[in-house]
C-alpha cells in the first residue's frame, strides 16, 4: 500500500471534534455559497410582481424543498456558530479546553435553529 | 527563497514562503476582508435566522414579504450590508478552498472569484431592490 493511501485510510486525523467542525464549517459554506446566487435569482421574481414570487413560493410547499429549507437554516446557523468560534479564537486567543464545548454548543445551537424553523414550517 | 528543513505543502502555503511581498500583503487584505465580513455577516444573520423562524409561521406569502419590506429603508439598508459581506466573505472563502484542492493560488482563481463576487453582488442588490423598492404588487 501506497504512502499516500496510508494517509488516506487513516481516521486517526478526523476521530475527534476539531476536524468534524473543520469538515462541516467547510461544507456548510459551500452549500450556501452554491444556494445563494439561486436565493436572490428567486428574491428577484418580485420585480415582476407579487404573482410571480408567490409561484416560487408554492413551489416550495413541495415536502423535498421543505427538508432542504430546514437543512439550509441548519447550514447558516452552523456556519454562524462555527465563524464565531474561529473569530474567538483568531483575536480572543486559543482556549484548547473551551473547544469541545464551544463546537457542541455550536451543533446544538443549529439543532435548535433548524428544528424551530421546521416546527414553525409545517 | 525557501528555507530549508521546513515542511512543503499545505505549511509551506500557509506561510506564503517564497511568494512577492505584494502577494502577502494582498493575502493579509483578503484575510482581513474575510474576517471584517465574518463579522457583520454574523450579526445579520442572527436577524435573518430570527426573521425567518418568526416569518414562516402560518405560511410564507408575497404579499405578507413584500409587506415587511417594500418602503422600509431599514430593511433596505440591512439586506444591502448583507449582500456586500456575502459578496466579500463567499468568493474568498471558496477561493481558500480550490487553492488547498489545486495546491496553490492562481490568477484564474482570482479572476473567478471576483466574478464570482460580482455576480452576487449584482444578483443581490437586484434582489434587494425588488424587495423594498420594485413595483408591481
Amino acid at each position: 500500500m501506497s504512502e499516500s493511501a496510508i494517509r488516506r485510510n487513516d481516521g486517526r486525523a478526523r476521530g475527534h471534534a476539531g476536524w468534524w467542525a473543520f469538515a462541516v464549517h467547510r461544507l456548510s459554506g459551500l452549500g450556501l455559497a452554491i444556494f445563494l446566487p439561486a436565493h436572490f435569482l428567486v428574491l428577484g421574481q418580485a420585480l415582476t410582481g407579487a404573482e410571480a414570487l408567490d409561484g416560487v413560493l408554492a413551489w416550495t410547499e413541495m415536502p423535498l424543498v421543505k427538508v432542504s429549507e430546514v437543512a439550509l437554516v441548519f447550514m447558516l446557523a452552523v456556519h454562524l456558530g462555527g465563524g464565531l468560534r474561529l473569530l474567538l479564537a483568531e483575536f480572543g486567543g486559543w482556549r484548547a479546553a473551551w473547544q469541545p464545548a464551544l463546537i457542541a454548543a455550536t451543533g446544538g445551537g443549529a439543532v435548535s435553529c433548524a428544528l424551530l424553523f421546521a416546527l414553525n414550517l409545517v | 527563497m525557501s528555507a530549508p528543513g521546513r515542511p512543503k505543502g499545505e505549511y509551506r502555503s500557509a506561510q506564503h514562503e517564497g511568494t512577492p511581498m505584494s502577494l502577502q500583503r494582498s493575502q493579509s487584505l483578503l484575510w482581513l476582508a474575510q474576517r471584517g465580513s465574518a463579522v457583520v455577516l454574523a450579526l445579520c444573520v442572527v436577524v435573518h435566522l430570527a426573521t425567518m423562524i418568526f416569518a414562516v409561521r402560518g405560511g410564507l406569502t408575497a404579499a405578507e414579504i413584500l409587506g415587511r419590506t417594500r418602503g422600509s429603508v431599514v430593511w433596505a439598508v440591512f439586506y444591502a450590508v448583507f449582500v456586500l459581506g456575502v459578496a466579500i466573505h463567499a468568493p474568498i472563502g471558496l477561493r481558500a478552498i480550490v487553492a488547498e484542492i489545486r495546491g496553490g493560488h492562481g490568477r484564474g482563481i482570482d479572476m473567478a472569484m471576483l466574478a464570482f463576487a460580482a455576480v452576487l453582488l449584482a444578483l443581490g442588490l437586484r434582489a434587494v431592490y425588488a424587495v423594498t423598492a420594485g413595483t408591481g404588487t
